[in-house]
This record gives C-alpha cells, structure tokens and sequence, in this order.
C-alpha cells in the first residue's frame, strides 16, 4: 500500500489521507491525476518526507505528503 | 531631502524627567535605513553594549522604519533595540499591530529611552507633546487590560505595555502592543520594567506618511500588492490559515522538535495545525494596520474572540511539551500575551522543564500540585501562569529562561538554545541551512534572522535541498542580510515571499529619496549585520557562541522522516565566515573598511 496526505486547500473536497494500492500508481503524477489535482496546485510533493519530483517513482510503503503553495512562520 | 522619515526624534531621560528633541541624523540613517539597522547604530556609538542591561544605564530605542506609515504594504512595524538581559548581547524584537505608525503619524522617527524613574510611569505622545505620567495604578495588570484602560484615559491611542512579567523583570518578558501583538524575544519587556515604564500611548492627528515622490510610490505600491495577491504564500497560505499551515509541514519533513528536541516527528500534529483551527475554533483573520495578507488569527474561547496561537507557540506547546490539544495550546497563547511573556521562550522553557522533570532533577514537591508531565495540557497553562506572575521559585527560575534553568539543576544539555535564547520549530538537524542561521544569529537562537525555510522547505523562490550543506553558507548570508533590511524599513518579513530586493530599493527609493538599487540595498544589510557584530564583539561574546545546542550536533534524530540525521554546522560555518569576511566569528578590518565601519 501507499499512503497518501494532502493537505490545506487540497483537503477541500478530499479527504486527509488514503491508503491505495501499490500497483495503482507509477509515479507522482499519476497520484495528482488521480485525485484531480492541478500541478499548479502542487507546491510541496514530499515522498517519505523528502523533497521530490512528480516524475519519481513510488513504491509500496512510501508515505507522499501533498502540499500547495503555503508557508511563512 | 527627509521624504518619509520624520525629522525628529525624542530622548527621554526618565531619571530627570527631560524631554529632548533632537534632529535625525539623516546621512547616518541613509546608511543605516531605520528601525534595527539605525538602533544599532546608536546604541553602539552611545556605548551600550558594555552596560549592565538591566541598569538604568542601558537604553531602549523604539523605531518604526522610513517606510512605516507610507501607504505601502504592511507598513505599519516598529523595532524596538536594547541591550538584551537574556543574551547580554544586541537584542531587536519587532511587532505590527498599529502603534508603530501612529508614532510616524504623529512626527517622530523614533523614542530613545534612558535612565530609570523613581515610581512606575508611563509615556503619553499625543503629536507633538511628550509627558510622562504616573502608572502606579496601573501596577500588575495585565497586558490586554491595561491596553483597553489607558484607551480609555487616551481615547483613539494606540497603547504598546509591559504586563506583569516585564515589572517582575523575567528575562523572558516580551513588550506587547495592540493588545495580542508582541516584540517577543530577547526580554526586552524585562529592560523596560527595570526603568520602571508601563506603557507608551500614542495619538496621531496624521494619517499617513508623505513619501519623497507620490507618483513613484504609488507605481511602486501597485506593483508590490498585485505580486502579494500572487504569491500562493501571502495570497493565498496565509490568508487561509495562517502560519500555523507549517505544522503539517515541517512535520511531514521530520524536522517537527518533539519533547524537548528528543524527537523530531509528532505523530499527533495534524491536531493542532492550521488546517485543523480554521475547521475548529477560528473566527476570522486578524490583520495588522496596512497589511494585505492578513496572517492572524482570531478564535473564539470562552465565549471570547481572542488571538489565536501563531504556528511557533503551537508546535513549542504542543509537540515540544508532548501537548496535542490546540485548546490547551490556546489558553496557554494567551497567558503569554496577558502576562507579556515570549511566546517562544517560555514553552521551549517548560519543555526543558519538563525534560528536567523526566530525569528526575526537578522533583515532585517543586511542582506545587502541577507535574511537569509531558503532554499535560494543565501543565502549559499553570506553568505558563505561574512565570508570568513570578511569585513559586521554580516558576520565577523558568521566566528567566531555559539556559538559566538548566544550569541551575546541573543539565546544562537540556537547554536547547543559542547565546541563552531558545530554538525555535524547526529542527536544525533535518535542515541544514537553517542551523547555521540559528548558530550565527546576532540575536541568538532565532529563525527570522535569515529564515532559510523559505528555499529549504517551501521552494521559495527556489528549491533546495534541505539535507545537505551545498551552497547553505550563501544562502544563509544573503537571507541574513536581505532580513536586516527589511527589519529596517518597517516592513513585515512575509513580503519577501512576494517581493525581491529589487522592489525593496524601489520603495526606499521613491519614500527617502534614495538611489539604491538591489545590491547596494543588499550591501546595507550587510553593514547592518555587521554592526551587529561589532556590538556582541564589544558586549564580550566569544568565538565559540556560534554553535549549537550539543543534542543537534551530536545526537542523531531517532524518528519518522529525518531518522539518522545531525547537523553539520562544522563543515559550513568556516565557509559562511569566509563569505562574510569575518576572522574567529568577527569582521576583519577589511571587511569594516568595505562595509564604511571602520
């Protein structure tokens, strides 16, 4: 399985987290597609808390955390 | 040619009473811009950095920038500079709210406040009449009531206080104005109480700041809000839930300090993140005068609209005392901004605290009913309270701060700070570059001095890899230097998500006069920072304070998304002083010469 977070306006309409098979899913684009979401809207794409592209590969037990264009503290 | 700076500033002895007004010195405050960068400069040539910082020979000078009050965005913030009793060092803390454009609006560039008053006083400017005027009534109230009392007395003012915990002259006393706005750090709340000032009010006829040139202004003000409006971070981000929307982030990136810095991932967190209070208790957002962006937060409690907690007393609270509850965070917020204390410092001292408790140095019988356990949301509240009103000895030790406290009990390793001043939320051990921030901050343990989270978390404007120590030493000094010029025009930080130093120079330019351009502005912060230095050098810091606490440089993180990692400050910071030209952590002459401060 993979576990995927979204986060701040990505949740709108989504829910928090999902758990999908591994199978299902190549790279990081295919989960933005997948749920709909805009590239424009993906600021932050974090696989297993590092910093990544939606061109790398995922893998089973990889945790992606989603994020749009949000920061400042 | 003056433009937006006002011509005069006032010297307050409050030892004799006297009343000054003296002329700005407009080519040392061209060099220096304003606010932090022109504070320095004064305290520094007025021999402040060898004072015992809580005698009345230590001076607090309160500095709005050239650009507060001008009709730019986010104009509307003042510095307040001093000798710092927590760091013994430089301390400039900054706040928005209102009070600091009012002070332009009313013809002052700034307030330079000496000496000590016999009886508790406070200070009434309304335009151009300065008084000092008796607070012995107003003695022990807290901030926000003291702030709704004295606008009473002085209808349509803006009030900047110190509660309870600046007269009992912790070290972690912030100065609060506006009611929840807060020049937090460095206790520079305790300097003003041991000068025995309460307040400053302020009213103003004026209502805004003329510039040097109106049209180029105005360009420059249109230009400045549409690239605000669409930036994802100042447009949108932190409109919609404020800077707690890190939370989730820094979390998710293993680098989230949990218990005391033990850990670095909170498994909990999403409890208490942006996300969840804008589901939950937010109301709506708080602005300060002038902004656009609208960070604040304002949430109901009790039946009350309050100001809700930012996203660094959230995660010092929260995770870092093991808490998940965002109402007990809240509460907790809000006994800081009542008793006026550091809404860093005094969590990161109660995580400490709570550390100590753990090892069994602080015992049971010091508690006073109230344990010093981890994830105890009574804890943060009542311990919060308690060091705001200084009176059960554990509680008074722990407003001094976490280094004093940690000394005391013999664990001088549990204190997570640097020069005495407390880390702030993000792990120093997953992100590189921020680290050498923290070690080399002027100020001491502090991450808006140069907040390299910008490029190492939040690709702004770029990303970087925030593991590594490639190219961190320039980064560092360029987002070092670019704050110290922001900090001096009166500006809030959060606009260089926006903007550029490019449009800074053309802000300066247009409401000074000036002719500055992007690395020249640069260079200015560079002088500024460097004075700075010079300051700490002659206040008696060592080369050996630039480091970091021994957990983020020895101890691996041993949890979630960082696990395995440790700072590696020691490979970067010769290079970062190469950069700077700086010799054993102090600027060479060379250096001096270049920057026009020998």
């Amino acid at each position: 399985m993979i576990e995927i977070r979204l986060f701040a306006t990505l949740r709108q309409g989504r829910e928090k987290i999902y758990h999908e098979p591994a199978e299902k899913f190549q790279t990081g684009r295919d989960i933005i597609e997948y749920y709909q979401i805009s590239q424009n809207d993906v600021s932050i794409f974090l696989i297993n808390g590092i910093h990544s592209k939606l061109e790398d590969a995922v893998k089973a037990e990889d945790v992606i955390a989603i994020f749009p264009p949000v920061g400042g503290g | 040619m003056y433009g937006s700076y006002n011509a005069k500033m006032a010297r307050i002895n409050l030892t004799t009473g006297s009343i000054t007004v003296e002329e700005l010195d407009l080519d040392k405050a061209k060099k220096f811009v304003g606010g932090r960068g022109l504070g320095t400069k004064i305290l520094y040539d007025e021999g402040i950095a060898k004072v015992d910082p809580l005698s009345p020979e230590n001076k607090l000078v309160y500095l709005p920038g050239p650009l507060t009050g001008t009709q730019l965005p986010t104009a509307t913030r003042y510095m307040v500079v001093t000798k710092s009793p927590l760091t013994g060092m430089i301390a400039s803390s900054n706040s928005g709210g209102r009070w600091g454009a009012d002070l332009k609006y009313a013809g002052w560039e700034g307030l330079i406040v000496e000496g000590k008053a016999e009886n508790p006083v406070y200070i009434n400017i309304q335009d151009e009449k300065i008084e000092i005027l008796s607070a012995e009534k107003y003695v022990g109230m807290l901030s926000e009531e003291l702030d709704e009392t004295l606008k009473e007395v002085h209808p349509k003012s803006s009030v900047l206080n110190i509660g309870p915990s600046g007269e009992n002259l912790a070290l972690l006393a912030a100065i609060m104005n506006d009611k929840d706005r807060a020049a937090g750090r460095s206790g520079v709340g305790a300097v003003m109480g041991s000068k025995n000032l309460k307040a400053i009010t302020v009213t103003a006829e004026r209502k805004v700041v003329p510039p040097a040139d109106e049209v180029a202004l105005k360009e420059v003000n249109k230009s400045a809000l549409q690239k605000l409006r669409e930036d994802g971070v100042t447009g949108t981000g932190l409109p919609t839930y404020g800077t707690a929307v890190l939370v989730n982030i820094i979390n998710n990136v293993g680098s989230y300090p949990t218990k005391n810095w033990q850990e670095a991932y909170f498994e909990e967190a999403d409890e208490a993140s942006g996300e969840t209070m804008a589901n939950t208790t937010l109301v709506k957002q708080g602005f300060c005068h002038r902004c656009p962006i609208g960070c604040g937060r304002v949430i109901k409690l009790d039946d009350k609209e309050v100001g809700g907690p930012e996203y660094e007393p959230i995660w010092a609270y929260g995770a870092n005392c093991g808490v998940k509850e965002l109402e007990a965070i809240s509460r907790a917020n809000m006994m800081c901004n009542e008793y006026g204390l550091d809404a860093i410092g005094t969590p990161c001292t109660i995580a400490a605290a709570m550390e100590l408790y753990q090892l069994g140095a602080i015992k049971e019988e010091e508690c006073e009913g109230v344990p010093l356990t981890w994830g105890s949301g009574e804890a943060i509240i009542t311990w919060t309270k308690r060091m705001g009103e200084g009176k059960i000895p554990l509680a008074k030790l722990m407003a001094d701060g976490s280094h004093r406290l940690c000394e005391f009990y013999g664990h001088p390793e549990v204190s997570i700070a640097v020069k005495k001043q407390e880390l702030p939320a993000y792990d120093a051990r997953g992100i590189q570059g921020i680290g050498l921030n923290y070690a080399t901050s002027n100020r001491g343990g502090c991450h808006v001095r140069g907040y390299t989270i910008a490029p190492e978390i939040l690709a702004h404007p770029e990303q970087v890899d925030r593991t590594t120590t490639e190219d961190k030493a320039s980064w560092v000094k360029i987002f070092q230097d670019l704050t110290a010029v922001i900090d001096s025009l009166g500006l809030c930080l959060f606009t260089s998500f926006g903007l550029g130093a490019g449009d800074y120079a053309l802000m300066l330019n247009a409401a000074t006069g000036t002719d500055y351009d992007d690395n020249q502005l640069l260079e200015v912060g560079e002088r500024i920072y460097n004075i700075e230095r010079l300051f700490n050098k002659e206040a008696g810091m060592k080369p050996e304070e630039d480091t970091l606490p021994k957990r983020v440089l020895e101890e691996a993180i041993p949890n979630g998304p960082s696990k395995g990692m440790k700072s590696q400050l020691n490979e970067i910071l010769p290079t970062y002083y190469e950069l700077r030209g700086w010799k054993d952590a102090f600027p060479t002459v060379e250096t001096l010469e270049r920057l026009g401060l020998s």
